[in-house]
């Protein structure tokens, strides 16, 4: 048995709304497939599944918002037998509703990145109580069953509707007022607002930046492009998105989180690419596996993430994967960018613009076109000395850009 | 009905009496026959007197052969009567079984609604007088099982007087059975006390933790329950059947929606019983609304002992029914 959760797509999200279920009970389910789709404050995702296995019962019901963590379906997996009995289930259940305020974690992309609901297991509950506790609100995750085999009963989640309201009632901290999105700008906002807060209060950045001649990397490019129709040209962004994948192999640090006062370094790079939204606000959702695609099929790749961010078809691995963003400000003319670090991420890398500047070298005076790169990172997982490696990698890729 | 109603204190025994007495009254085409209902003045005393009052005509003693004269019953009503065939317990109905199974309840379909069969059959049924295992039965439900007759359980004077004019104004067979043990059982009757209606159930004690549904002699043994489980806070609602077949779906799941559990005691066999159909109803028609599994108190699955401890060892009990209860509303008791 297994249950898919209504995912953490984000650090900064605390709940999302289920807008459509793709399956059914019944439907036999492989890993990979979009089952539902889910809308946050960052917009409409498509959330796959993680299991191979047949759905058995749909637990929420379309246009329901629920609490990330909240069991939004059971499978069944294949070749498993039934769990026995289930245990009294101990505060342990309760693990579904923290995970809206700790970082979610951040799995491997080999891992489903699903709230961390160890062993999968059935909570037994009467119908009647499933019923009122649908009534009152509450979620099941939240309640402890008082019956035998610690089954949920009527009285059970009656007490916990008092509870809940007992604790709405409570004066709590701001954070828990939750604006529901139905102004979608506002809502996207208020999403990156607790994002970024959370980054500047909690995060020690440092900042570092260098100028990179990038004749050899533009020259290699033309070149390149002059081989391919217009449609399939390659942009000087995916350039520095593969040059910045393969300096995180000199410095992989930088890739990776901070979880639990703990830095964890993840194998697969996955960037972030930091999107602008047409109606407003950013999504940076992830390209998989940079570091071993090459040039054309990262452009496609890339292409098609801006495609599905501004029409709304992101998959939920893309908003949860990315190990460290890459925002790339360069066509609005800005030379510089200091990045806020997207937590739980540990790096941010920003690229300015491509322009012609005077440059000195071997006692030599000329003009170049060069991009400012900077390093946003978090002190707490790496040095300056560490930093610097990485921008030094960096620039080392771009003037070897047929190694890329 | 008006203002104060005059009660008279009666029995059970006295009202079944008075209700037999009142249809001989009322209609002449009413007649009463089986083992001993005359001279004897019946085995349970439900028709003593009657002989001198009507006449051998309409009070007939039968030999024993209840397929006989339970046959003769099928005729008479066919050809215009309204007998009232006594069979004296539930036990020796079986050997009436394929008049009742076969005919009574087939004729109206077999002749494509020409006939319908306007009978009561009147049997004692029940243990708990140390009658031993051959006549100590509680078979009625299997008679509910039958399409095509009516199965009546009496447990109040008020439903031992009013059941049976009703039951004969019914065009087709009704079957009313009553508990040998209530025969004795003293209670007051209105002394307009008339027909009743035999198509509900009827709540008998409000509650809210649980319902208790039941009939016939074990209603009194859950009104007891009731009772000792209010004074420890648990309150239960108690649901005399009266008609078994057909079952009034409609009280006990909106008694159900109300307390979210359910018992059902049935002093049948548990295996096959009237308990399980009604189980299975209301887990088809108010799962979502169940906070506990349905339970049931039925008799052990033996023939019934002879030793009175044994016997009521073996029938459902108001402290099984306790026992039953507390289980189901553990969280609040």
């Amino acid at each position: 048995m297994g249950e898919f959760c209504m995912p953490s797509l984000g650090a900064d999200m605390e709940a999302g709304t289920l807008v459509e279920w793709m399956v059914k009970p019944g439907d036999r389910v492989r890993r990979g497939d979009i089952i539902a789709t889910v809308e946050t404050q960052k917009g409409l995702f498509e959330v796959e599944n993680y299991e191979n296995g047949v759905v058995q019962e749909l637990l929420v019901q379309a246009g329901t918002e629920v609490p990330v963590g909240t069991v939004l379906a059971r499978l069944s997996s294949e070749g498993m037998a039934p769990p026995a009995a289930p245990s009294v289930p101990g505060p342990a259940v309760a693990v579904a509703v923290p995970a809206a305020t700790e970082p979610a974690v951040k799995p491997a992309p080999e891992v489903p990145p699903l709230p961390p609901v160890s062993a999968p297991k059935r909570v037994p509950i009467s119908p009647s109580a499933r019923k009122l506790a649908a009534e009152l609100g509450v979620e099941l995750g939240a309640i402890r069953g008082g019956g035998p085999h610690g089954a949920i009963e009527r009285a059970d989640v009656e007490r916990a509707a008092q509870e809940k309201k007992a604790a709405v009632q409570a004066p709590g901290p701001p954070a828990a007022e939750k604006p529901h999105p139905v102004d979608y700008q506002s809502g996207m906002r208020q999403a990156i607002a607790a994002a970024m807060s959370r980054s500047n209060r909690e995060i020690p950045h440092y900042y570092l930046e260098t100028t990179i001649d990038m004749s050899a990397a533009l020259r290699f490019l033309e070149g390149e492009n002059l081989k391919r129709s217009i449609k399939d040209r390659i942009l000087p962004a995916v350039l520095l998105l593969k040059a910045v994948a393969r300096a995180l192999a000199q410095t992989p640090e930088l890739n990776g989180f901070w979880i639990d006062n703990r830095h964890q370094v993840q194998e697969s790079v996955n960037l972030g690419f930091a999107i602008s939204l047409r109606q407003g606000g950013l999504i940076a959702p992830a390209i998989h596996n940079v570091d071993l695609l090459s040039l054309d099929e990262l452009m496609a790749a890339t292409r098609d993430l801006i495609t599905r961010t501004r029409s709304g078809h992101l998959r939920s691995s893309e908003m949860t994967d990315a190990t460290i963003t890459v925002t790339n400000l360069g066509d609005l003319g800005v030379d510089t960018v200091y990045g806020v670090i997207y937590p739980p991420q540990v790096a941010l890398v920003g690229f300015g613009r491509i322009s012609e500047r005077p440059w000195a070298e071997n006692g030599m005076l000329g003009v170049r076109r060069v991009v400012t790169a900077t390093l946003s990172a978090d002190h707490r997982a790496t040095d300056g000395h560490r930093g610097s490696l990485f921008l030094e990698a960096l620039n080392r890729h771009l003037q070897n850009p047929e190694q890329l | 009905m008006n203002g104060e109603e005059q009660k008279v204190r009666t029995t059970y025994r006295e009202a079944v009496r008075e209700g037999i007495r009142e249809a001989l009254k009322k209609d002449e085409r009413v007649f009463l026959m089986g083992e001993d209902v005359g001279h004897y003045g019946g085995c349970y005393a439900t028709s003593k007197g009657f002989l001198q009052e009507f006449g051998p005509e309409r009070i007939r003693d039968t030999p024993m052969s209840e397929l006989a004269f339970t046959g003769a019953g099928i005729g008479a009503a066919m050809g215009g009567m309204r007998p009232i065939v006594e069979i004296m317990t539930v036990n020796f109905s079986l050997l009436a079984l394929d008049q009742i199974l076969n005919n009574a309840a087939t004729l109206l379909h077999m002749s494509g609604g020409l006939f319908n069969v306007p009978l009561v059959i009147r049997m004692a049924t029940g243990a708990g007088r140390q009658l031993a295992a051959q006549h100590a039965h509680s078979l009625e439900g299997w008679y509910a099982h039958i399409p095509g007759i009516r199965v009546l359980a009496p447990a109040t004077c008020e439903d031992a007087r009013g059941m049976l004019w009703t039951a004969l104004e019914d065009p087709d067979p009704v079957l009313i059975f009553e508990n040998q043990t209530l025969y004795p059982m003293e209670g007051e009757l209105s002394v307009s006390a008339g027909a009743v209606d035999i198509e509900h159930a009827r709540v008998q004690r409000e509650g809210r933790d649980v319902s208790i549904i039941t009939y016939s002699a074990s209603l009194y043994k859950a009104l007891a329950a009731a009772e000792t489980l209010a004074a420890e806070g648990v309150s239960a609602e108690v649901i005399d059947l009266r008609t078994l077949r057909p079952l009034d779906d409609a009280t006990i799941l909106a008694s159900v929606a109300r307390t979210h559990r359910a018992l059902i005691v049935d002093e049948g066999w548990r295996s096959g019983s009237l308990a399980a159909e009604i189980s299975a109803r209301i887990m088809e028609q108010a799962f979502y609304e169940l906070d506990a599994p349905v339970e049931r108190v039925c008799s052990a699955e033996v023939p019934m002992p002879y030793a009175r401890h044994m016997e009521q060892a073996a029938l459902p009990q108001a402290e099984t029914i306790v026992a039953a209860v507390k289980r189901m509303v553990h969280a609040n008791g």
